[in-house]
């Protein structure tokens, strides 16, 4: 294969990526500048509330991150709070891990600094299709910088705004990334064990919502996954549903 | 608050859980079980992240005619069902949240 061919072959994978990730950006977008508005208030500078959607990049815990800034909490809590609100990035990384096996260390750092829910579900979804890594990565690649380009503009704008707003949360533009979550996770309810799964890590995830720092998030997933095997045990698929 | 900290920190704790497993895992051949398992995270996280916010308010449980959320997230899910489009559940969804505040 000639190079331009391989190029023209990596930008279309790379487009795609950035295509089936598009409605994504439309719900989290409002997030962003909800974000940025709320990073104004709750003290942080401008250009702290900027970096931190240009170092960290996680919705969920610069949100938890802001608040906490506001209630005047050491900067060494805050990074740990962070470290257990994203442990579900754990599992989103061991899901991809074996579907990217191969891969040079130079392209999975950055892979993984950019890995954010949404993405980790386009590409869940999007390597059913695409079977070898040059694909993949590319793929990923598009999802992971339409989101972080994204995110960076709504920060940005967020921020603008402010300055100007008295409480933005009072919007209800946060009810964008339910909506946004819901119309990733229907879609997916494909059979009784994962509507199982859903019911399981749903209901949990109420019950136990009092454990600090979200931890009850994490035990709410992992119940919900030992539901969906166990469920699959009881109920096995047919041969052509497998996948 | 020293901003340059909290960035430093935060920065470490997400990379953190990003991407020491995915190298690690990507060095490996995962048993076929795990690899079972792992099909489930997405539904499972999604759950475990949406339905708090839609069914608590302020730690409580509230499932009241009033809850706004509650009832444009049935219809989100209802939409999501019958048309498998994101972008549609998303607009209509937020269309039909704003409509029912704009009631209550």
């Amino acid at each position: 294969m000639s190079p331009t061919r391989t190029s023209s072959a990596h930008r279309a994978h790379f487009w795609a990526g950035v295509k089936d990730t598009f409605p994504l950006l439309v719900g989290a977008l409002p997030f962003g500048l909800i974000y940025g508005a709320l990073g104004i208030a709750s003290g942080l500078s401008p250009a702290a509330t900027a970096a931190m959607s240009l170092v960290v990049f996680a919705g969920s815990a610069q949100f938890i991150a802001v608040s906490l800034v506001a209630a005047n909490t050491p900067a060494l809590v805050i990074a740990l709070t962070t470290l257990v609100v994203n442990a579900r990035h754990m599992l989103y990384s061991a899901t991809l891990a074996p579907q990217l096996k191969g891969l040079s260390t130079r392209w999975l750092v950055p892979l993984g600094f950019w890995l954010t829910d949404e993405s980790f579900v386009v590409a869940a979804k999007g390597f059913e299709e695409r079977a070898t890594l040059e694909e993949r990565k590319w793929y990923l690649l598009g999802s992971e910088l339409a989101m972080y380009t994204n995110w960076l503009l709504a920060t940005g704008l967020g921020i603008l705004a402010g300055q100007a707003i008295e409480d933005p949360a009072s919007w209800g533009l946060d009810f964008a990334l339910v909506v946004t979550f819901i119309g990733m996770l229907v879609p997916m309810v494909k059979g009784k064990p994962e509507l199982l799964a859903v019911l399981v890590a749903g209901v949990t995830a109420v019950l136990v919502h009092g454990l600090p720092h979200r931890a009850g998030l994490l035990l709410a997933a992992v119940l919900g996954i030992l539901a969906g095997v166990l469920a699959e045990r009881a109920w096995p698929r047919p041969k052509a549903e497998q996948k | 608050m020293n901003e340059a900290w909290l960035l430093a920190g935060m920065a470490l704790a997400t990379m953190a859980t990003r991407i020491p497993v995915l190298i690690a895992l990507s060095r490996r051949t995962l048993p076929a079980g795990v690899e079972r398992a792992l099909r489930y995270v997405p539904p499972a996280v999604l759950a475990a992240i949406i339905l708090p916010i839609v069914v608590l308010r302020e730690g409580e449980l509230h499932l009241a005619a009033d809850n706004a959320t509650l009832w444009a997230s049935a219809a989100a899910v209802l939409i999501a069902w019958r048309t498998k489009n994101l972008l549609l559940t998303i607009v209509l969804g937020m269309l039909v949240f704003l409509l029912l505040r704009a009631v209550f």
